[in-house]
């Protein structure tokens, strides 16, 4: 019987993204470590490797960062497959959609700012989604809505501009 | 400063003033203060009444579950007992509110309320 032994060759591409990644869950963790005054209403630091993978390796390599992220994040607080993960996700999903769209807006007028504000708020979008239709089903939502939109357009704008900080290093 | 400013783009600020009056408006449609005065109750795709705010009276509304209690009581309004298995609307509680709403998907209920003025929730023209 020959020994079958299994060899994975990881391109450069494998590499980056594994470390953008660490770098990501580690932000992702630390932020849950801290509390937050209304749950839900968090920075989302870990946006900005996102943001900076979509601008300089593009859009395929910040989804894969962006998912394993929310993965592998969710495996080491515990809470895989709970609301909070369903939570994450769909806001990850969301908010990489919307990022795929706004890569094709001129680069001359927008710059990672703007991408890291509308992802923020598709981000806030998604969790709202899940919220109102799976953890709290009645209307009274919509009080909150205001609240999260404010956060998003406040962390969307600072994360945007540390990573246009970042980039332009 | 300046730095900030060579790196956000024409682009940028529109869709960060976009954005920020998009949220000024959200905080006044979604948090009116002003008290209603009428409800509106609507079972399935019926409306079955407006009632005044201003007294205190006890309803009872037939859903598919069963029959529905809803209480007014001066200017306030709640699901008081519903045959429903999660009991969010009854959980919700008063409302006395403009725009408020509360909805027993389960039966079918759904109580608005409304000011002297119905506020707009679309235009058409």
């Amino acid at each position: 019987m020959t020994r079958s032994t299994i060899s994975i060759n990881p391109t450069k591409t494998d590499h980056h993204v594994a470390k953008l990644t660490a770098l990501a869950i580690a932000l992702h963790v630390l932020e849950a470590v801290f509390p937050s005054p209304l749950p839900g209403v968090k920075p989302g630091v870990a946006n900005i490797i996102t943001l900076f993978v979509l601008i300089r390796y593009g859009f395929g390599t910040a989804a894969w960062v962006s998912l394993l992220r929310v993965f592998a994040s969710s495996l080491l607080l515990g809470n895989f497959l709970s609301p909070t993960f369903v939570l994450s996700l769909s806001g990850a999903l969301l908010s990489l959609a919307t990022l795929w769209l706004a890569q094709y807006l001129p680069k001359r007028y927008f710059s990672v700012i703007t991408l890291s504000v509308l992802a923020a708020f598709a981000h806030t979008l998604g969790q709202l989604c899940i919220v109102r239709i799976w953890l709290i089903p009645h209307a009274g939502v919509s009080y909150l809505i205001p609240i999260f939109a404010l956060a998003a357009l406040i962390f969307g704008l600072i994360n945007g501009i540390i990573c246009a900080r970042l980039l332009s290093k | 400063m300046n730095k900030l400013k060579s790196q956000a783009l024409i682009g940028d600020i529109f869709i960060i003033v976009t954005s920020a009056i998009a949220v000024v408006f959200l905080f006044k449609t979604l948090w009116s203060n002003v008290p209603a005065s009428q409800l509106l109750i609507r079972q399935a795709d019926q409306i079955i009444g407006t009632y005044d705010l201003e007294q205190t009276r006890e309803l009872h509304i037939h859903g598919p579950l069963g029959e529905s209690h809803i209480s007014i009581e001066q200017g306030k309004v709640r699901f008081k007992q519903s045959p429903c298995n999660h009991q969010y609307c009854v959980h919700q509680g008063w409302l006395n509110r403009v725009g408020q709403v509360a909805i027993c998907l389960p039966n079918q209920i759904s109580l608005q309320l409304i000011g002297e003025k119905k506020p707009y929730d679309s235009l058409n023209y």
